[in-house]
């Protein structure tokens, strides 16, 4: 097997805060190959976006990476600070964001912030900028994208705009892309053609995305491996299939169980009782356990479960417990 | 945008109507001109005639509209004190006054920029703290205390600038400038620095506000996470959407230079329309304050549709392209 893009080995983030530090992601490790879509799930919170921001060095502060490392394309850039880190991002690393509508500059036309974008990364000329951001737009579906090159962002419509987001993320070419909730803004009609274009540029790219969602129907269309986060902690870690119709995890299981899917018509969605607790009362052991039906004393005084080889960091995984 | 061009230009007229009808009135309700121009030993024949010759006898909207086509001539009559036109006093005045305000607006404006983006940029540094606690002086003292200050310091202790007057000028085909001597363009100093402070010290704030607002953008981060030069984030994508608002009030702060400019001209005896003004005012000189009154509301109305119409150049938002239309 090649090695992946982004390797993140127990990744750990601190927010120090005036009434002690917390840690909204702890110890979080996984690899996204080239032209994989790892989807990021979990609960609101649960540090999803946090573990994102971490990968492409744009946290706010006070938070910061406390412990791990960060791999991309074999190189460690956790401890990339200042203009190293900047020129990574853009040209290595994309990012999308969840709301097109303010995500680009009211006040510059969309062809002058794609070939500011290239300039800043490609060593070619502003003609060859220019022909390339027509060739952006054109790729990511926009009618007319020579025309288009001199409209403002107020001029295209909330699903264009986050077409012209994917071009702008994308125009560097780089070899991972970080997809931050990029539909949850969307219009429901746009939502698939907004993900399955995501999926297909990725897949002729070869580009790994990081693909974080609320929505288990994007998760099953688009990735083709599932992390599942619960306060901080990856809970569970493996191929869409089997997390979605086999979850080792208990927490993936009420997730799932909870999660209206078109192919499961079932009327009455399960619920997990209680909520995430906060990040200053982390329950000891496994963090799940005031919550998980399967909870046992092992669950509740042992030092938190790994993940083993169930791709669950459970110590009593599910087995065959398929979701209903 | 050409019928929203129509509709301000046609607001603004609005504006200058009722400033006119105001200014018109001082004539009828402050004082008796004729008690003004004629002397103790008057007939009511003498005051008969006169009131015809000015046309006083004539109804009121008559007189008004009179008013104002003498107005739109530049003609405002003659001033009970001089004797002489109006106009002649505020051409010879009118560039000491206009030489002051733009320096300072330049001063204000230029200064005012750098240091609101410096501190919004550097928002934890020390120097942009102790900026802005220093900004709290210039907000909070009153100008003629600035001048006068100014003028202690420089003047009568350090001896360094003259604290009165508007030293030599240099006449170019009728206005008078102060920029071509030596002495015209110190005599400038303080006073542009007291008449710009307070405006400086607000713009800095408000363009410290505005742009810490806009950093925390969305279309910032992305700019970020696009790996942008940090000189482009700051400038290119954040300064020109904290211009937006601000312009506004640079626009209005323009105008309230020229309008404070009475102050700091009395301040300084700088012998401009400010200082002309105040001298009307104890003589109860209608015309000119009249005049005054008339020249500052359409510097005020001009500004505010030159700011208007900029609007159109940054914000495409407000553009309407040929095909639409509002
Ligand atoms: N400055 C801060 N101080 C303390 N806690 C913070 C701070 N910023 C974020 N957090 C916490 O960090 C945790 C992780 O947040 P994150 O945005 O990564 O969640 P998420 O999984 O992306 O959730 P969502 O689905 O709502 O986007 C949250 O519990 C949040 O409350
Ligand atoms: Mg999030």
């Amino acid at each position: 097997m090649t090695d992946p893009v982004l390797s993140i080995r127990n990744l750990t983030v601190d927010i120090p805060g005036r009434y002690g530090t917390v840690r909204p992601v702890d110890g979080v490790s996984y690899d996204i190959a080239a032209g994989e879509i790892l989807g990021v799930v979990g609960e609101s919170g649960a540090g999803k976006s946090m573990a994102g921001n971490a990968v492409i060095g744009l946290l706010n502060r006070p938070a910061f990476i406390s412990g791990g490392e960060i791999w991309l394309n074999g190189q460690r850039i956790d401890q990339l600070r200042g203009d190293t880190m900047r020129r990574l991002r853009g040209k290595q690393i994309g990012m999308v964001f969840q709301d097109p509508l303010t995500s680009l500059n009211p006040l510059l036309q969309v062809g002058e912030q794609l070939t500011e974008t290239m300039l800043t990364h490609l060593d070619i000329s502003k003609a060859e900028a220019e022909k390339r951001a027509v060739a952006a737009l054109d790729e990511v579906g926009i009618p007319g994208a020579a025309e288009r090159l001199n409209s403002y962002p107020h001029e295209f419509s909330g699903g264009m705009r986050q077409r012209v987001v994917i071009a702008l993320a994308l125009c560097a070419e780089p070899s991972l892309v970080i997809a931050d909730e990029p539909t949850t803004a969307l219009d429901v009609s746009v939502q698939a053609q907004i993900i399955s274009l995501l999926r297909k540029l990725c897949r002729e790219r070869g580009t790994a995305v990081m693909l974080i969602t609320h929505d288990m129907g994007v998760i099953a269309e688009a990735a083709d491996r599932v992390a599942v986060m619960y306060a901080g902690r990856l809970a569970e870690l493996g191929p869409v299939r089997d997390v979605i119709t086999d979850p080792s995890h208990p927490y993936t299981h009420g997730l799932m169980a909870s999660t209206p899917l078109a192919s499961r018509g079932k009327a009455r969605l399960h619920q997990i009782p209680g909520a995430m607790p906060r990040l200053d009362a982390i329950p000891e052991g496994c963090a799940f356990n005031p919550r998980c039906p399967h909870a046992r004393d092992k669950c509740r005084h042992d030092p938190r479960p790994e993940m083993g080889a169930s791709n669950a960091a459970c110590w009593f995984p599910l087995v065959g417990a398929e979701v209903l | 945008m050409l019928a929203y061009i129509i509709r301000r230009v046609a607001q603004s007229a609005l504006v200058l109507l009722i400033v006119g009808l105001v200014a018109f009135s001082m004539f009828t309700f402050v004082g008796d001109p004729i008690d003004n121009m004629l002397g103790q030993e008057r007939t009511q024949e003498d005051i008969d005639r006169l009131r015809g010759q000015l046309g006083l006898d004539q109804p009121f909207p008559v007189q008004y509209y009179k008013f104002l086509e003498n107005a739109v001539q530049g003609n405002f009559g003659v001033s009970y004190r001089q004797g002489r036109p109006v106009s002649d006093i505020l051409l010879e005045r009118a560039p000491a006054t206009l030489e002051l305000a733009a320096v300072s607006g330049l001063l204000a404006i230029g200064f005012g920029i750098a240091l609101g983006v410096f501190t919004a940029i550097r928002r934890n540094g020390v120097l942009a703290n102790f900026i802005m606690s220093a900004s709290l002086i210039g907000v909070s003292l009153p100008t003629f205390l600035i001048g006068i200050l100014l003028i202690y310091l420089f003047s009568v202790e350090l001896g360094w600038l003259p604290s009165f007057g508007r030293g030599d000028t240099v006449d170019l085909g009728g206005w008078s400038t102060g920029f071509l001597t030596e002495s015209g363009r110190k005599a400038l100093i303080l006073p542009a620095i007291t008449l710009g402070l307070y405006q400086m010290t607000l713009i800095m704030r408000l363009v410290r506000s505005e742009m810490l607002e806009v950093l925390r953008q969305d279309y910032i981060r992305f700019a970020q996470a696009r790996g942008l030069r940090e000189r482009a984030v700051n400038f290119r994508h954040a300064l020109k959407n904290t211009m937006v608002p601000v312009i506004t009030v640079i626009g209005l702060q323009l105008g309230a230079i020229i309008a404070f400019a009475i102050i700091t001209e009395t301040v300084f005896q700088w012998p401009g329309v400010g200082l002309l003004f105040i001298n009307a005012i104890q003589f109860v000189d209608i015309p000119v304050m009249a005049a005054y009154l008339m020249l500052i509301s359409v510097m005020f109305v001009g500004i505010n549709l030159i700011v208007d119409l900029l609007y159109f150049t940054i914000d495409p938002r407000l553009r309407v392209d040929g095909k639409g239309g509002h």
